[in-house]
């Protein structure tokens, strides 16, 4: 009840006309941001940090953390209309988000992703208003072996809940981890697969691989296809987003799911790439119309989104109680606490109770003014799909290598992109999965850092993975979530059904 | 009113006069070969604070993370940049002993030094239930221990591994020694329990320590610190025996710096040397200082090449007998 208390304060706080006036500026800069790849939420933030220095912290904290919930439903903008991903945690949503833009239906996409980014951003900072207590000490219980079977779990659930191809999913996934290897091994301190030369020692970013197998990859095959954009069509009027909440109800269950998936992977520290790939995998497991997913499901949308933003709200838990940053946009909120003089960690809850509920209340009211700012600028995004496409590629080509370029300054990034492109033009062909190749790609190092954290901690013996009731459990559900696809084939196999309809296969474009 | 306009104008003017030769013309950018969050991020960021607050440069102030493959990135962008003089980097011991063990063609003398800010200590941690009161328990438990006694630290082949190295040489005992991505990665592990012990420095622990997790043992140095003030269970920095004193004698300390590019004018440089010598001497940069339980230590110069030239020469009698350089 004392937390509720600080809370009403906190929202006395919050609430005042300069305060909201921060909220929206903020959600607005943060759209922008995000709507540029390349540029992202961490950059946007970086950039604005200095000018909050002469701001009382709090209000400084609002208006840094509006432009980051500006940027997370920004990043929903681009990966349906184009089919880039402006963050890791994205991709899941172009799965199902481009094919309905696609078929004319991007205002429905759009207002799906909108909503369920604002129900998993609740869903987080109601768990950060009630429990935080609790839930950072179970984060201390995460150790390398913890880690790493979560990391499991999430590359299980892949395998094991993917409808496509399996082995062609396990191909994708090897390469991915290929990929991860190169750059400086943190465990040895030694450079792998870099050939001595100084451009693969930074490894392969993923952002660059992404704008590259999705975007660019994207372009090449509408070029293929006589530059026809399918889009054309695109209703847009409010009608369509009422439209869209009233059928949100019937999704409840996949919204419930994803936004404990995401709360869970935002506190353990998952993370909310993770987490948005679990989302989308159980979803298309558990739905009744699984098999249509990868084809324009709004659940396909709903899924990925919820499960990201519930996640990323709550890693904002482990930054503001233990100072462990959990994204990078959260890295660099937290070197701005530094500069306003506040030290993160678990006394930020005891001495500085007006900044934290402050914070913590403007979450809510920063999420809500999002989601109307965005909503009421639907109709203006929906309307670039009616430019002809012919005009719109060579934009969105120069945007993907100006995003890639500024990852790190290099022209090196850019030939990366476009050879990322062929390859998923390539792949796509193939109907070999992408998913799992930036899966692997994003978390494959961390997940062998874990592992050799792990064995150096147990001298080599992998009891470690069995030593506590927590770290078994998340292997033995890993296990199951691997079986459970191929298990479930056999038996409708031994059943003498027909195993799948040959065009589930194509769920993978 | 037009008269007071022309005289605020001639001010502005003899002011401009009287500055350095040479002022930026564009953002400076301060290139961190670490991560955000990092000791090294917290003192770009504190700088890039105090500079604008105290209005000590007419162009912004940009901090960018650059640190793949243990601070090369960072490294090797400075190399590039050769000339560009709005660009710095924060440096630690890191600056010598990237190279050594990766074997990169990176060298110091190819970049120009601005000035030496600080000295950072490194502590012997421990969880806050932990049965050790002094480093001699600790140092007899691992003897004993089996498999071996866990360690955290930040990255391989560093810092902290070279005092987990010098720790076994001293003890005739085995650690071993987990590397994490971060300082803070590793006293979280070290609250939740999952290694018995860290060699963290003041400011990765602070938190911790403060929050009744963690606590230190002894301060790897031949002094103890100077810090009087109470920081956490009625303890000051000050009040941290040397790890000496308690039959582990280790010590070893980082700089923390700024250096340039390469190839810079002597005016250029001159501008920085003037703009850090200006920060060191804020009252928000002391109290950095006293927050992170950094040792004062000012250098430019002759004094900071001079200081340079001794580290990087113990640094790679440190790294050859421990077996870390790169074949």
């Amino acid at each position: 009840m004392d937390d509720l208390a600080s809370l009403i304060a906190g929202f006395q706080v919050a609430l005042s006309w300069h305060n909201i006036g921060f909220m929206a500026v903020g959600v607005i800069l943060g759209i922008i941001v995000g709507v540029l790849p390349g540029l992202g939420g961490p950059n946007g933030v970086a950039i604005l940090l200095p000018l909050t220095f002469g701001m009382d912290p709090t209000s400084a904290i609002i208006l840094l953390s509006s432009i980051y919930w500006g940027a997370l439903f920004g990043g929903a903008i681009t990966s349906i209309l184009f089919n880039i991903p402006g963050e890791a945690w994205s991709v899941a949503t172009t799965f199902d988000g481009y094919p309905m833009a696609v078929q004319g239906k991007a205002a429905e996409a759009l207002t799906a992703a909108f909503t369920a980014s604002f129900i998993g951003a609740l869903s987080g900072v109601v768990l950060i208003t009630f429990v935080a207590p609790l839930v950072a000490q179970f984060a201390l219980r995460f150790g390398p072996a913890e880690f790493f079977a979560v990391f499991l779990l999430t590359f299980c659930s892949f395998i094991g809940m993917g409808r496509e191809n399996r082995a062609k999913i396990i191909a994708s996934l090897c390469i991915g981890f290929l990929l991860a290897a190169v750059g400086l091994d943190s465990i040895s301190g030694d450079l792998r697969m870099t050939f001595g030369s100084t451009e693969l020692m930074r490894g392969f970013d993923f952002l660059i691989v992404v704008i590259g197998l999705f975007g660019v990859s994207e372009i090449l095959l509408t070029v293929e296809e006589g530059l026809v954009f399918k889009g054309k069509q695109a209703k847009i009027d409010l009608m369509v987003v009422l439209r869209t909440w009233a059928g949100l109800p019937r999704y409840w269950a996949t919204l419930l799911r994803s936004a404990i998936v995401g709360m869970w992977m935002g506190v353990t520290p998952g993370g909310a790439i993770a987490a948005s790939f679990m989302g989308y995998g159980l979803a298309k497991r558990f739905s009744k119309r699984g098999k249509n997913f990868g084809k324009g499901e709004i659940e396909g949308v709903l899924a990925p989104e919820t499960a990201a933003h519930a996640a990323g709200t709550s890693a904002l838990l482990p930054m503001l109680a233990l100072g462990i940053p959990g994204s990078a946009t959260a890295a660099v909120l937290l070197g701005g606490l530094l500069v306003w003089g506040l030290q993160p960690g678990p006394m930020l809850f005891v001495e500085q109770k007006d900044f934290v509920w402050g914070l913590i209340a403007s979450m809510y009211l920063g999420n809500l003014a999002g989601l109307v700012i965005v909503l009421a600028t639907v109709p203006l995004f929906a309307a670039i799909m009616r430019i002809p496409f012919s005009f719109v590629a060579p934009v969105i080509l120069i945007v993907c290598a100006i995003g890639a370029y500024t990852i790190s300054n290099s022209i090196f990034d850019i030939w990366l992109m476009l050879i990322f492109g062929v390859v998923g033009y390539v792949f796509k062909k193939l109907d070999y999965p992408l998913a799992p190749l930036i899966l692997a790609l994003v978390l494959g190092d961390r997940a062998e850092d874990a592992f050799r954290q792990a064995l150096l901690g147990s001298g080599g013996s992998l009891g470690i993975f069995w030593a506590n009731g927590l770290v078994a459990t998340l292997v033995v559900l890993a296990l199951l979530l691997l079986c459970w696809g191929p298990a479930g084939d056999a038996i409708a196999a031994l059943r003498g059904r027909s195993r799948q309809d040959p065009e589930t296969a194509e769920a993978t474009r | 009113m037009k008269q007071q306009w022309l005289a605020a104008t001639a001010i502005l003017a003899a002011g401009i006069g009287q500055a350095a030769a040479w002022e930026p013309t564009k953002p400076i950018e301060i290139v961190v070969p670490f991560s955000a969050g990092g000791a090294s991020d917290q003192m770009a960021r504190t700088i890039q604070g105090i500079i604008q607050k105290q209005q000590l440069t007419k162009q912004p102030i940009i901090v960018v993370n650059k640190p793949a493959a243990g601070g090369a990135e960072g490294m090797l962008d400075i190399q590039k940049s050769a000339g560009d003089a709005h660009k710095l980097i924060t440096t630690s011991s890191g600056i010598f002993m990237t190279p050594m063990a990766t074997k990169l063609a990176l060298n110091w003398t190819d970049y120009t030094p601005v000035a030496m800010l600080a000295q950072d200590s490194f502590l012997l941690w421990v969880n806050a239930k932990s049965p050790y009161k002094n480093a001699g328990d600790l140092m007899a438990a691992a003897k004993s221990a089996s498999p071996a006694m866990k360690i955290g630290g930040t990255s391989s082949k560093r810092e902290d591994n070279l005092l987990v190295f010098a720790m076994e040489k001293q003890g005739g005992t085995k650690f071993a020694y987990i590397p994490y991505t971060s300082g803070g990665q590793a006293s979280t592990q070290l609250s939740g329990g999952h290694v018995e012990a860290t060699t963290n420095n003041p400011a990765e622990d602070l938190a911790n320590w403060r929050g009744g997790a963690t606590r230190p043992l002894c301060v790897f140095a031949e002094q103890k610190m100077a810090y009087t003030e109470k920081v956490a269970d009625g303890q000051s920095w000050a009040d941290i025996p040397t790890c000496a004193s308690q039959g582990l004698n280790v010590s070893y300390q980082m700089l923390r710096g700024m250096f340039m590019p390469g190839k810079v004018s002597k005016d250029q440089q001159a501008f920085y040397v003037d703009l850090f010598k200006k920060v060191s001497e804020t009252p928000e940069w002391k109290e950095y200082l006293a927050r992170n339980a950094l040792a004062a230590d000012y250098r430019d110069g002759e004094a900071f090449v001079s200081f340079l030239k001794a580290d990087e020469q113990k640094h790679e009698k440190l790294m050859t007998d421990a077996g870390f350089m790169a074949k």
